[in-house]
């Protein structure tokens, strides 16, 4: 009862926010909410560490951008082919990556989505290279709602957040999440009850894809350009950070954990100029544009004192015994 | 003369820098091995150290006006002690922990240091000189050879050569194996785990930061320049396996020949040959072609 209380809250908060804050910015945190989540599908549901989200993330953001820009198709399906772009190369990527188990899983997706990368800097013609792709319309939603208008683009990206946030709380509670589960906890087990679990393994990994494909899609609807950014791994260690901050393994955590991290980036620069305000240490003043010193900073601290995240140690200290 | 159309000299160049970039790899995964021994953690700060052994070189250099052996000596010393330095502040509270933490941990430790060298010193590349006595190139006959190159490839080699007797071969070693196998028994033994693998840390991260000052002169001296490297390392590791010490050596040296090759024959595809093997290794041998699945 409580946890859906807490849905119906945030999803009312949800609704009113283009209200009080500025609807594009919002719409990016949702995007980056549902990549935390569908990151977290599998980290936190599946143990399986991946290195290379920035993959589907922005392999699938390329699609869309391609399909909306250059093919013109209409938005829903430029939405659709980010999430089946993002699925066929987390198919790919898992058929290969799950044949190895614990840390050299994570090395394995790290140097394939590093391949990725290379591929989009050297495919100018689909990625733009350096350049990247920019001017990405927006479009109507079904033909009537125009998208160009901010406020309508936020509740666009609400309703896809929605819709896939809640699939993946379906599919963690499901049979199949159970045994997803079971793999995390003790995976020689489960495969001596007899389950596939490669094939487990795989179907929770391309699910975890093209979610991520569909949030790197939305991701460049709302900004309307793509660059190598999204597809560099610093993107994959950001959305690790996102779940990590959050808490693995809870429902919540991500899109919190989302939240946080992207808002502290945009702020950041603010902050680092505040503080040479305040201290007269010219140095605070690069602080923004080295982001990265900040987020290795709160991924240290948070790997050494606070390992459950934020809702993993609300849950901790006063959920009932039955975790998230 | 030519082979496959592609002139002597041309192809021995790069078959040599091929080995040079070949040596780096064997040198950063033979640290990752020896730490992943002992530790059970994917060190990804082994990039940054790299990095930072370079650095280090560099502002002795400039700072101090000391010269290329004193930092040599001096650069993987530092790092080593650094490396000290985390492991016991640290990365000793992880043990006990799923790997991943590990990982993630190096993750940020990476994130933190090439943030702070770069909000010092930028982006672009600082200057290094090649040391006076091994400036110049020697004329073999079929290719001229950089005196520098041929240095990195047979200081490497001997660096390598050497950890791999003194793992296999000593008894320190053998306390090191013994330790990779079992860690509780041989502390039962009145051995002092925790201190060697604080100083197997240490090692392996120096080795990391000798392979930086060696790079210092042939590649770009610039806060990001382990970033790439890393993940071709760690793909290395993945053909290799790491299993093996000999292993992790004969597989950098490999992959970085291929790598050399490919430059010549289909320039296009040298920077992600390394992938392309290592997504056939995973399909023809999963485990590596040293290694043991664990």
């Amino acid at each position: 009862m409580n946890r859906n209380l807490g849905y119906i809250l945030a999803f009312a908060f949800a609704l009113v926010a283009p209200f009080v804050g500025y609807p594009v910015f919002l719409a990016k945190l949702l995007c980056f909410a549902l990549f935390a989540s569908s990151f977290n599908l599998l980290i936190g549901f599946t143990g399986l560490l991946s290195f290379g989200h920035a993959a589907f993330f922005g392999g699938a953001g390329y699609v869309a951008g391609n399909a909306l820009k250059a093919w013109g198709w209409p938005v829903e399906l430029g939405m659709l082919a980010g999430l089946a772009a993002g699925a066929a190369i987390g198919l790919v990527m898992g058929a290969l990556a799950i044949r190895r188990q614990g840390i050299y899983f994570s090395m394995i997706t790290l140097a394939l989505a590093q391949m990725v990368f290379f591929g989009a800097l050297r495919a100018h013609e689909f990625t733009g290279g350096e350049d990247g792709l920019q001017g990405i319309p927006r479009g109507k939603f079904l033909g009537l709602v125009d998208l160009t208008n901010d406020t309508a683009l936020y509740y666009f990206v609400l309703g896809i957040a929605v819709l896939a946030f809640m699939l993946i709380v379906r599919t963690v509670h499901s049979p199949f999440g159970q045994v997803l589960k079971a793999i995390k906890e003790n995976e020689p087990r489960a495969i001596s009850l007899g389950y596939d679990v490669d094939k487990y393994k795989l179907l929770a990994f391309v699910l975890s894809a093209g979610l991520s494909g569909l949030a790197g899609a939305t991701n460049v609807l709302v900004q309307g350009f793509e660059t190598l950014t999204d597809v560099h791994w610093t993107m994959s260690g950001l959305v690790i950070l996102m779940t990590l901050v959050g808490g693995m393994g809870t429902l919540a955590g991500p899109m919190l954990g989302a939240i946080i991290i992207i808002a502290l980036e945009n702020k950041l620069g603010d902050a680092g100029i505040f503080l040479t305000n305040a201290t007269g240490i010219e140095w605070f003043n690069t602080i923004g544009e080295a982001v990265n010193m900040v987020i290795g900073l709160i991924f240290i601290i948070c790997v050494l004192l606070f390992r459950r995240g934020i809702i993993g140690e609300i849950v901790a200290k006063f959920g009932n015994k039955k975790p998230a | 003369m030519e082979i496959f159309g592609v002139p002597l000299p041309a192809m021995m160049s790069q078959l040599l820098l091929g080995l040079v970039n070949g040596s780096f790899y064997a040198m950063l995964s033979l640290g990752l091995a020896v730490i992943f021994g002992l530790l059970n953690v994917i060190n990804f700060s082994h990039g940054a150290l790299y990095m930072m052994g370079a650095f280090v070189a560099w502002m002795g250099m400039t700072y101090l006006g000391l010269n290329y052996w004193t930092m040599l000596v001096l650069a993987p010393i530092i790092v080593g002690a650094f490396g000290i330095l985390i492991e016991k502040t640290m990365l000793r509270h992880l043990y006990k922990l799923d790997h991943l933490y590990g990982l993630l941990l190096t993750f940020g430790i990476t994130l933190l240091v090439e943030g702070v060298f770069r909000s010092f010193y930028g982006v672009s590349g600082q200057p290094f000189q090649v040391p006076d006595a091994l400036a110049g190139a020697t004329d073999l006959g079929f290719m001229v050879m950089p005196n520098y190159r041929a240095w990195v490839v047979v200081a490497s080699l001997l660096v390598c050569l050497a950890t791999w007797y003194v793992i296999e071969k000593t008894k320190l070693g053998a306390y090191l194996r013994a330790g990779t196998e079992n860690p509780k028994l041989v502390e039962a033994f009145g051995i002092n785990v925790p201190l060697m693998v604080t100083l197997t840390y240490g090692f392996g991260v120096a080795l990391a930061g000798f392979a930086g000052v060696l790079a210092a002169p042939i590649i770009q001296v610039q806060p990001l320049m382990g970033q790439n490297l890393i993940i071709v390392v760690f793909a290395v590791v993945v053909i290799g396996g790491m299993g093996s010490i000999m292993g992790s050596i004969l597989t950098g040296l490999g992959l970085g020949v291929i790598e050399g090759l490919t430059k010549v024959f289909y320039p296009e595809f040298s920077s992600t040959v390394v992938f392309l093997v290592m997504v056939i290794v995973l399909l023809l041998r999963p485990a590596g072609l040293f290694g043991k699945e664990k």
